[in-house]
């Protein structure tokens, strides 16, 4: 099931339907064997086009690989073009395309979840087993959540960012997205690594993960913090998953704790100051003088303006606006640097709370996929559905995704696992055992 | 009323590493365009920078040599803004935590010596190039230059006139190159002044309003451009109008400044962190040590050379300026055991000749040995000072030793008495009217004579001993 030659004949058949890959060149990719993969829009490959799902890069075909597609070619992967995003990742539902939405594979009426919605619906329908995203805020968790897949957003600094078009370069991590574990880990083995080109890898060796397939969580401390469980926001049915999840874990020996992490309510207007100005800085090269989109015009600033104008959707500019003020004279105090330290008191409470326990548990989404255009026109409730996946990428740590149960309507719902920093395989191990004592990773959506 | 003149300078400076501050990409000067690049320095989407260790370590070098307090925690530090020589539209520069900070340079000025204040040194990228073609209305971009290490050194507003600010920055050039950090080429681009002036009464402590002057090229322009401003500030004063807080150009052919923009227009850079590059800190033991490997800069070795090799102030200050000449001359001292007589080669007849082919004499023909050689033959009387001058040339010319030249020239100067006194005789009998000018009292013949007899023997002749053998001539003829 997994050759190039069936994941051909699937995407062929639903994604037409789906919109989860945006480019594959399928003459190429059937000259290839090996695993077959899929990668999100905002990471070079070499000659393909890679325009982070923007008109802005229009046309534009990095003369190079990112460090991680060399990684997967020494490997022997089958690229399988690219998948579908939020336009520079700034979103939570992949809406923001200029390809148009990619659809959940579960219900085609509602979102995948984003910014890597287009990897996580591939991977649930059966286009590719795997895809490569990347995570900011979420952005590749939450869509695994929504489509029932699994995903795991690594270590800051254990994944080179050489090669990812970049949204906010203190929190970007690449990761991969697959149908299970076990796939999950081996591709994050392949991806993980020091590297030189990225003065933000960390030179520590990499583990091998499916050392931590062992199944076995016994006394496994998991620490539940009560800041994700609030009264309101949280879905009912999503909370009622993760209690029978708790119970799950509890069955095969783990050991929930209660814990806190009081600086939470604080993460997400953190994350919208320091993301969007690190974005805006990110974006500036963008401008038409290079690559991508040229507008005509009679003045450079005006080629400039139209270009930028013309070539980002509306969230790219609200990002841009956003950022730009908060780093800007009279401003930075009050807004950045501010932001920068409320970081670290958020990222001081997950030190202490790992002092408490191995790893944390918590909602990965707190509602299961909306519709498509439910929250498109209102960019504050959009931002909360990173809520509970944000503070991770604040500190710096790990975090997975995987299923853990349905709703009513057959809606997947996702569970996170968070640990310390570089210990992914407290995760995988914790994941693992979960998903193995049950079966919610191996239904399908029906197309 | 007079008006004391307030400067202060902004250097930037190419470092001379191989590669560029933030990538692999070669430095050298000249290629073809956009010959010397990658993603990172074309600021592809997705690259990132790498710190360039020897960049680094070349700033810390010229900062300790300029006294600086070196900062402990190193972090670089995006400054944006939009330009198309600018491919990320940001620069990688420092702003809050330079690299350095309360430095000075000594120098000698109006015959006493001072200390300027440096503000701060820091390390940063250079944009690329743009070349304007007014004809077809297109602009080209060369981004060989985009990353290369930029060293900017502020100055305090220490220096009180055009020509002071020009003694500075001779001096800072001299210990840049002594560090070999940069070869401070100011017709190349690898050498950049900018400056900033303002006048205020004498005896004011206030200071003036101040513009900033750009678009200077040369020497000569950055002291012409500060007395041009200077001279629009003071009448402006005069005048009872009030001086704007502005940058302003340099024009090399109408020679004044222009404004170029205003306050208004002033960018906000809006400084962050760069998040691509980790902050760490800065062993002092490692700062210890390389302070304690610093060469014998400029102003020590003038001392050294008038102490210990009794050169004049001024001779001894022109030869320490420039490493390479300041080691020639040692090393031709040492061989020719005369350094009064090598000073003097250097500081004339080779410094003319170096002027002249537009070149350093680290790319001629000429070695210390030579000039030993060509001072000892001298000495010895092999030849004259007159014929050294001309084997100065062949030697530049051919880059055979003196020694050789003389045996193949057969230039050996003539002290023979006998291979003399016949020439001598010679000549006498060809210019019967100068002998009897002598005869009838006119001194200055004899000066004549002896040229006759230089020309006959092509200046091989010793010329003191013809005239002694010529006087007892004429005496006795």
């Amino acid at each position: 099931m997994n050759t190039v030659k069936a994941c051909i004949s699937r995407i062929d058949e639903v994604n037409d339907k789906l919109n989860a890959i945006i480019y594959l060149d399928k003459e190429k990719a059937l000259k290839q064997s090996g695993t077959p993969i899929s990668i999100k829009d905002n990471i070079c490959v070499k000659n393909e086009p890679t325009t982070c799902a923007s008109k802005i890069l229009e046309g534009f075909r990095p003369p190079y690989d990112a460090t991680v597609i060399e990684k997967l070619r020494k490997k022997g992967f089958a690229l399988m073009g690219k998948c579908n995003m939020d336009e520079f990742a700034f979103g939570s539902s992949c809406e923001t395309s200029r390809y148009g939405p990619t659809r959940n594979p579960w219900d085609t009426e509602r979102i995948p979840g984003g910014s890597s919605g287009g990897g996580a619906s591939a991977v649930a329908a059966g286009e590719v087993p795997m895809a490569l995203g990347s995570d900011t805020g979420g952005s590749i968790r939450q869509p695994a959540a929504l489509c029932g897949v699994v995903g795991i957003k690594p270590t800051y600094g254990r994944v080179s960012r050489y090669g990812l078009i970049a949204f906010a370069s203190s929190l970007d991590q690449i990761g991969p997205i697959a149908k299970n574990v076990k796939d999950a880990a081996l591709l994050l083995g392949v991806i993980s690594g020091y590297d030189e080109k990225d003065s933000t890898s960390a030179n520590l060796p990499v583990p091998d993960f499916m050392k931590s397939l062992t199944k076995n969580i016994k006394n496994m401390k998991i620490g539940i913090p009560k800041e994700y469980f609030p009264e309101k926001g949280l879905d009912k049915e999503v909370s009622a998953a993760i209690e029978k999840a708790k119970n799950t874990l509890k069955g095969l020996g783990a050991n929930p704790i209660d814990i806190s992490l009081p600086h939470t309510k604080y993460a997400v207007s953190c994350y919208y100051i320091i993301a969007p100005a690190e974005a805006s800085s990110n974006l500036a090269r963008f401008d038409g003088d290079q690559y991508g989109l040229r507008e005509n015009a009679s003045s450079m600033i005006d080629m400039h303006i139209k270009t930028r104008t013309m070539g980002f959707g509306n969230e790219a500019k609200r990002r841009i606006l956003l950022g730009t003020y908060s780093l800007s004279s009279g401003y930075y105090e009050a807004y950045y640097l501010k932001a920068t330290r409320v970081r670290t008191l958020i990222k001081n409470d997950f030190s202490a709370a790992f002092k408490e326990c191995d790893c944390i548990m918590t909602p990965t989404s707190p509602t299961p996929a909306f519709k498509i255009g439910e929250k498109i026109s209102e960019p504050l409730s959009m931002y909360l559905s990173d809520i509970f996946t944000i503070p991770a990428n604040l500190a710096g740590i790990p975090g997975i995704s995987i299923p853990c149960g349905f709703t009513k309507g057959g809606l997947p719902v996702g569970l996170q696992f968070l640990a310390k920093a570089f210990d992914e395989e407290t995760l995988i191990r914790a994941a693992y055992a979960f998903e193995q004592n049950t079966d919610f990773h191996t239904k399908e959506p029906k197309l | 009323m007079n008006y004391e003149t307030v400067i202060g300078l902004e250097v930037h400076s190419q470092l001379l590493t191989e590669s560029k501050a933030f990538c692999g990409c070669s430095t050298k000067f000249g290629l073809p365009p956009n010959s010397s690049t990658c993603p990172v320095c074309q600021g592809l989407p997705g690259a990132l920078p790498v710190l360039n260790e020897k960049a680094f370590l070349y700033t810390i070098k010229t900062a300790l040599a300029l006294s600086c307090e070196i900062q402990s925690f190193i972090k670089f530090d995006r400054k944006n803004y939009y330009y198309p020589d600018l491919p990320k539209n940001f620069q990688i520069s420092q702003y809050d935590k330079p690299l350095a900070y309360k430095g000075e340079l000594e120098i000698e000025w109006d015959g006493k010596k001072k200390k300027i204040g440096i503000t701060r040194v820091h390390l940063e990228e250079d944009a690329g190039k743009l070349m304007h073609d007014a004809a077809k209305g297109l602009s080209y971009l060369d981004l060989n230059r985009s990353g290369v290490p930029l060293l900017e050194i502020v100055s305090e507003p220490d220096m009180r006139s055009p020509e002071e600010a020009g003694v500075y920055l001779q001096n800072l050039k001299s210990i840049l190159q002594y560090l070999k950090v940069s070869d401070c080429n100011m017709e190349e681009g690898s050498l950049r002044c900018d400056a900033n002036i303002s006048v205020r009464p004498e005896g004011e402590k206030t200071l003036g309003v101040k513009t900033e002057l750009k678009n200077m090229n040369s020497f000569k322009a950055i002291r012409d451009a500060l007395a041009s401003e200077r001279k629009r500030q003071v009448e402006l004063i005069q005048k009872g109008e009030k001086i704007e807080q502005e940058t302003r150009l340099w024009n090399e052919e109408s020679r004044v400044t222009v404004s170029m923009r205003t306050k208004e227009e002033t960018h906000d850079y809006r400084y962050f962190p760069e998040p691509d590059l980790i902050p760490f800190t800065v062993d002092t033991k490692e700062i210890e040590k390389m302070k304690r490997s610093l060469p014998e800069l400029p102003q020590a070795k003038k001392k050294r050379f008038i102490s210990e090799y009794g050169l004049g102030g001024y001779d001894a200050g022109v030869l320490a300026r420039d490493m390479e000449i300041s080691d020639f001359f040692e090393e031709a001292a040492r061989l020719s055991k005369k350094p009064k007589e090598a000073a003097n080669w250097l500081l004339g007849d080779i410094a003319r000749i170096l002027n002249e082919k537009k070149t350093s004499i680290g790319d001629t023909a000429l070695k210390p040995t030579h000039l030993a050689g060509l001072i000892k033959l001298i000495q010895s009387e092999e030849i004259t000072g007159k014929t050294a001058k001309g084997i100065l040339g062949d030697v530049f010319a051919t880059g055979k030793s003196p020694e050789e030249v003389v045996k193949d020239k057969s230039l050996t100067q003539i002290t023979d008495s006998g291979e003399l006194t016949s020439i001598i005789d010679a000549a006498l009998k060809e210019n019967k009217k100068s002998v009897e000018d002598y005869k009838k009292g006119k001194a200055n013949a004899i000066m004549f004579l002896v040229g006759q007899v230089m020309r006959k023997t092509k200046g091989k002749a010793n010329p003191q001993k013809v005239k002694e053998i010529l006087k007892k001539r004429l005496n006795n003829a």
